[in-house]
């Protein structure tokens, strides 16, 4: 569908209350049910922890220029990158794309007035503010410094920085990432619209459903394991601690079990994304749907058996550490069906050169060296060498930034004008989108070198012939805070003086482009009847 | 700033080359199957960029051959590199059964390492070349780990418990000790130098300097310090089993099963006695949790593994 004098016509007449309008007062946010509104609640904090965490990044790639320990002592590094790693998992991460497009747009995806619990979500975002106060009086009462993995016994016993005070706000970001993941799972259940059968869902339907899974099933054993680091911590409890009777490696397993599909809460909610932007910017169905969709399930599964190959040199089983290497490799196989139906997807397409398009290219380039450098530390024999150094560092980091920072990145600019009703200047989001590119693979993609090398990560100094290739990523990292900072910028001016958005500015297909921009209060005007697939542009050819 | 850096480890053990191999075996697997994909949306979105703002593309469902062809295609590479890493793993960690032993104990922020000989070093470890070494290590206080890129080795070293790594280093030279699991304040400090050495080198570097006193006659000494002789005595007629031959032994225990006896039972042993009591004898050995160090536990077990019996031996 293109944009047509009518669109243009109809958004101005839309009715004029939607669900900025129909309320101004800080009590019509504060008290707010709508998720909508609880999405834009959500899109500003975790804005402000974004910020922070950067913050603490940048002091890193400050420090990390020369070898010598220069800019602050050991024990301040070790603080920064803790609450780097803290802030920017908990903090900004996991909820990144769930809480703030998941919100907004689940509900309207599905043809629903709202999410289950309205109420319930109202709540998930007091809770996570709870937990974001918490975080903050920690960092500012003096930090904390066991990295964001609290590995024990040294976050139970030997730290001298304020461990339960972090590991209480990551146990209360957890309730909220909980209450988010039930409100999916029920509303998707329920609430669909009707027509809207499972296989007409979304593709950003189906990997929130995938990510709410995790979330349900994989946060409460966080919340125990960080409760028994408490108390051995407080009280002196012999869970993890020899000197108490307990064992350290049990900490890794419990908090792997959690944390690796964390992993995967973090890119997830990014697949979902891609596929919608993937089909508008080629304006064509989504090759094979249901590969892509259960692919999303698979990895929501397997990734509760991998835990152990992030302990494949502290002493586990060596057999249980063949059993995790297997089921590792074979994560990637999910992994692969979606890069290639989105391929697919562009082929014969309609491909438009948008900020959405080099979104889903940057984002392509940059998983594609995220997950396929997970198959080097997937192997046994080679991870002996990698683990624990900066390879691991650049693999992640391009999964997670990469990976889900580039799909909040560009489902921001994709949904931007249905969130706000504003357009924004595409040639700036190309930039930006260009910038974010370049810096990201300019700081990251040394570490991987560096890493062979033998760099080991969590190091305030370093042997001096690391140098040339941190500097390199020092500069990098300079480039990717100005992409990052530009957005910030236009996107803002653009709710002031940006141009008034039609309702469906890039001609893309799914119910949230077929009410008006912004949203009315309830979504739509009457509840849509489905008739059709998902990315329905036109009649579809049979092989 | 150097201006000369490198880009790569040295290769100074007798794995470094098998581990670079599947290093770059995979890389060559990525970067096909990555240009693969950024070749084709490159040309993609050259050749099917949209011409014209009503334009609607062909619509194709999928197709089923081609989900199954990239679907299995990855899954036999994946299980492929699995079992040639695999493969590799046992090699690293199956050290052969005559390699010299040295101790290695980790603390807040050092290395604190010991040979048989009774040569102490503390963030240098001396080994010769062309030789199999095999540590046994553990740590006074948090988790360590044990990290010498140019061998392309590493081991967690664990509070409470023992862990081995073994190496032969193929090539004379000074190279990186990391710990590489964080320790806290000074994690980044601890490390320290390893000095591959020519054997008739090492020699000479062995007895240079003071006299030491080798491992098993200190753990003998201690043996003696702490009683444990008035109970183990090496006929068997003592309150406690004779010790001597006892080592790398599967014996019965009290109350049903068996235990390997190794440094982890020694250890378990002598601070947890209880534990694990041989079959025959009365759970009357007390604890010496916090009387004996990391280091003297290390020396007593030395002793133990040196308390042959030559005639049982010969008569298996």
């Amino acid at each position: 569908m293109a944009i047509t004098e009518q669109d243009v016509q109809a958004s101005e007449d839309a009715p004029s209350v939607n669900y900025l309008n129909n309320g101004y007062g800080l009590k019509s946010w504060l008290l707010t049910r709508d998720h909508k509104r609880i999405a834009v609640l959500y899109i500003i904090s975790i804005s402000i922890f974004f910020a922070l965490g950067g913050l603490f990044a940048s002091l890193v790639r400050f420090e990390l220029m020369t070898p010598e320990g220069d800019l602050m002592s050991s024990d301040t590094y070790n603080k920064v990158f803790s609450m780097h790693g803290i802030i920017m998992v908990f903090f900004f991460l996991v909820p990144s794309i769930p809480a703030t497009l998941g919100n907004f747009l689940v509900p309207i995806m599905v043809g629903a007035k709202d999410l289950a619990f309205p109420r319930i979500n109202l709540l998930s975002w007091y809770v996570y503010v709870v937990a974001g106060i918490l975080g903050t009086i920690a960092v500012v009462g003096g930090g904390v410094d066991t990295g964001w993995t609290f590995y024990t016994p040294y976050s139970s016993t030997y730290s001298n920085s304020n461990v339960i005070l972090a590991a209480m706000a990551a146990f209360m970001a957890g309730f909220s990432s909980i209450l988010t993941g039930l409100n999916f799972v029920v509303t998707i259940h329920t609430m669909r619209a009707p027509g809207m059968t499972w296989f007409r869902l979304p593709l950003f339907v189906w990997s929130h459903y995938a990510t709410s899974i995790i979330m349900l099933l994989g946060t409460p054993v966080i919340a125990i394991t960080l409760v028994l680091l408490m108390l051995e911590r407080g009280f002196g409890f012999g869970f993890f601690d020899p000197n108490l009777g307990g064992d350290p490696v049990l900490f890794q397993h419990l908090f792997w079990f959690y944390s690796h599909p964390a992993v995967y809460i973090m890119i997830l909610p990014s697949m979902g994304v891609m596929s919608e932007m993937v089909a508008a910017v080629a304006r064509k169905r989504v090759f094979g749907y249901e590969f892509v969709a259960f692919s999303s399930v698979a990895i929501a599964i397997l990734g509760f058996l991998v835990w152990g190959h992030h302990m494949f040199v502290s002493s586990q089983s060596t057999y249980a550490g063949m059993v995790f290497s297997v089921i590792t490799f074979l994560v990637a196989v999910p992994s692969a069906i979606k890069v290639f139906n989105w391929t697919a997807t562009l082929y014969k397409g309609s491909i438009v050169y948008d900020t959405q398009m080099f979104y889903v290219y940057g984002y392509l380039g940059l998983f594609l060296v995220g997950g396929l450098t997970g198959l080097f530390l997937s192997s046994m024999g080679l991870d002996i060498h990698l683990h624990d150094t900066y390879f691991v560092v650049a693999h992640f980091h391009y999964i997670m930034v990469g990976g889900q920072v580039m799909g909040y990145l560009g489902g921001m600019h994709f949904w931007w004008p249905k969130i706000t009703g504003k357009m924004y200047p595409d040639i700036w989001g190309r930039v930006s989108a260009l910038l974010v590119f370049l810096g990201f693979n300019l700081t990251f993609f040394p570490q991987f070198i560096l890493g062979y090398m033998g760099m080991p990560r969590r190091y305030h100094v370093y042997p001096d012939e690391f140098q040339v290739l941190n500097v390199a990523s020092s500069l990098g990292a300079s480039i990717l805070a100005l992409g990052y900072v530009i957005p910030g910028a236009y996107l803002t001016w653009s709710i002031f003086k940006g141009p008034k958005a039609p309702d469906n500015p890039w001609g893309a297909k799914g119910l949230e482009w077929e009410t008006t921009s912004p949203p009315p209060t309830f979504n739509f005007e009457e509840t849509p009847l489905v008739t059709e697939e998902a990315y329905q542009y036109g009649p579809i050819e049979e092989h | 700033m150097q201006t000369d850096f490198p880009l790569f480890p040295d290769q100074a053990s007798s794995f470094a080359f098998q581990v670079d191999a599947l290093y770059f075996g995979i890389l060559a697997l990525c970067v096909f199957f990555a240009l693969l994909v950024v070749i084709l949306v490159v040309i993609f979105a050259i050749k099917y960029q949209r011409k014209s703002d009503d334009e609607v593309p062909r619509q194709i469902a999928g197709h089923l051959g081609l989900e199954i062809f990239w679907t299995a295609i990855p899954a036999v590479l994946a299980l492929g590199v699995f079992v040639w890493a695999t493969v590799l793993y046992f090699h690293l960690i199956t050290p052969p059964p005559n390699a010299m032993e040295m101790y290695v104990v980790g603390k807040q922020w050092m290395w604190k390492l010991q040979h048989p000989e009774g040569k102490k070093e503390i963030n240098e470890l001396h080994v010769p070349l062309g030789e199999s070494v095999r540590l046994t290590m553990t740590s006074e206080d948090v988790l360590h780990s044990f990290y010498i890129p140019a061998f392309r080795v590493k081991k967690d070293v664990v509070p409470g418990r023992y862990t081995n790594l073994w190496f032969k280093a193929t090539q004379v030279g000074s190279y990186h000790l990391f710990c590489a699991e964080f320790c806290g304040t000074e994690h980044s400090r601890m490390i320290g130098t390893v000095h591959v050495l020519e054997p008739q080198n090492y020699e000479a570097w062995l007895t240079g300097g003071t006299a030491n006193e080798p491992m098993e006659v200190a753990g003998e000494r201690l043996f003696e310090q702490y009683a444990c002789h008035t109970c183990h005595k090496a006929d068997g007629a003592g309150r406690g089993p004779s010790l001597v031959g006892l080592f790398g032994k599967t014996v019965a225990l009290e109350g049903g099963g068996t235990a390997l006896v190794d440094e982890a039972y020694i250890r378990e042993s002598l601070l947890n006695p209880s534990a694990k009591v041989m079959a025959g004898y009365k759970p009357i050995m007390p604890t010496f949790k916090g009387q004996i160090s990391e280091e003297g536990i290390i020396q007593i077990i030395a002793y133990i593994k040196s308390l042959k019996a030559p005639e049982l031996t010969r008569m298996e």
